[in-house]
């Protein structure tokens, strides 16, 4: 997903009703540097590093599994690059298609 | 139970930190692994939160890796001569009072080359914010050792070893007279930015080590991992100690760290020492001064 994009449609397989994603993440992969802080620490071990490489030949990170994403915004105050950040969707703006 | 396919449809908020910073000169020149942008992050994040004016604060660094925090925040900065943050923004402070002065600088930088002017602000208790980066070494110009480097650590200038006691950062500046210390590392993101908020609200001399990862050089040359492996080591081995004594605190090589928030006392500052004093000593011949 590109940064410029404000309005995203994310789309999923959900085999029970209750796992609602609670949030996504947003990554700037050209600013990445592979560091790898995020996957790392990432509460609910949502991320792994992608097997493509961004301009500079580092590794971006990439969600697993768009529902294991909470939004907590943890790898977003790791990322030294500052090329990720979480957001917890909006109660009122996320609706069930 | 069959798969059924769901949408979800929101709007993307921007990147809350990139108001703070000056993304045009982003990608920084920072190592991959080094912890100082995740620092800058803390920073950004505490003053989102702490709804301070940002006309009226002013960040001062001095040379070295931290030394390029002044250049991408986006306030007020000056990035001064080697060492002299700390009396460069003295005198921010002493001819703008209204001011919220943060010194952002490394630990070769404020304890070394800058040490005395360091226990002096913490003596007179000028009223400043802090932010030491300690990564054990002289990054910028080739890891040589520093007053900071843990007993028995490799540097550049010391291939065998370092023999010389390391300072304890909190203790010495406990002992000058800071009003507000801390310490904490890259690995704490939510206690550093919390930190941060309640030492820029604290009146006086508020002080925070931040400990962080130096993979080019530290890491490197005590062949103890990147960035990562250091980062792994301080979710290990740190123990949050609030209120601890600071004479305990001391850094070994790879040893325990003991972090948490160590000092949080009142203290009169500088300017309001000063006011009252010579309001005192010259009564009604003394006018007050506030800028």
């Amino acid at each position: 997903m590109i940064e410029s994009e404000r309005k995203i449609i994310i789309t999923m397989a959900e085999t029970k009703k209750e796992k609602k994603p609670k949030g996504t993440i947003v990554i700037t992969a050209e600013r990445c540097k592979g560091c790898s802080f995020c996957v790392e620490f990432c509460p609910t071990d949502a991320l792994e590093l992608s097997k493509q490489y961004n301009k500079k030949g580092y590794h971006p990170p990439i969600l697993i599994s768009e529902e294991l994403c909470n939004g907590c915004n943890i790898c977003g105050l790791m990322c030294p690059d500052f090329a990720i950040y979480g957001f917890m969707f909006n109660k009122k703006g996320a609706k069930a298609a | 139970m069959p798969e059924e396919l769901y949408e979800i449809e929101t709007e993307v908020p921007g990147n809350t930190v990139e108001e703070f910073l000056r993304m045009e000169r982003m990608p920084h020149i920072w190592c991959p692994g080094c912890g100082i942008g995740t620092s800058v992050n803390c920073f950004a994040h505490a003053l989102e939160t702490s709804g301070l004016d940002l006309q009226k604060v002013s960040v001062v660094s001095g040379i070295g890796c931290t030394g390029r925090v002044a250049g991408y925040v986006n306030l007020d900065s000056f990035h001064t001569t080697h060492g002299r943050a700390i009396p460069f923004a003295t005198g921010l402070k002493l001819a703008n009072p209204n001011l919220k002065v943060v010194v952002y600088s490394g630990d070769g930088d404020l304890t070394a080359i800058g040490g005395n002017h360091f226990i002096h602000a913490c003596r007179r208790n000028l009223d400043m914010t802090v932010i030491l980066i300690n990564n054990f070494t002289y990054g910028m110009t080739g890891g040589q050792v520093a007053p900071t480097t843990p007993l028995t650590a490799t540097a550049t200038t010391t291939p065998y070893g370092n023999f010389e006691q390391s300072f304890n950062l909190p203790y010495l500046a406990e002992s000058c007279g800071a009003v507000y210390v801390a310490r904490w590392t890259t690995y704490h993101v939510r206690h550093l930015t919390k930190a941060i908020k309640e030492a820029l609200a604290k009146k006086g001399f508020s002080f925070i080590e931040v400990l962080s990862p130096c993979p080019t050089l530290y890491s490197r040359r005590n062949k103890i991992g990147d960035g990562l492996d250091q980062m792994i080591y301080y979710q290990e081995s740190s123990e949050i100690k609030h209120g601890a004594d600071t004479k305990t605190v001391g850094l070994d090589f790879q040893g325990k760290i003991v972090v948490g928030k160590f000092v949080d006392i009142e203290r009169p500052t500088y300017l309001d020492a000063m006011n009252d004093y010579y309001s005192k000593r010259l009564g009604d011949k003394f006018v007050h001064y506030n800028g």
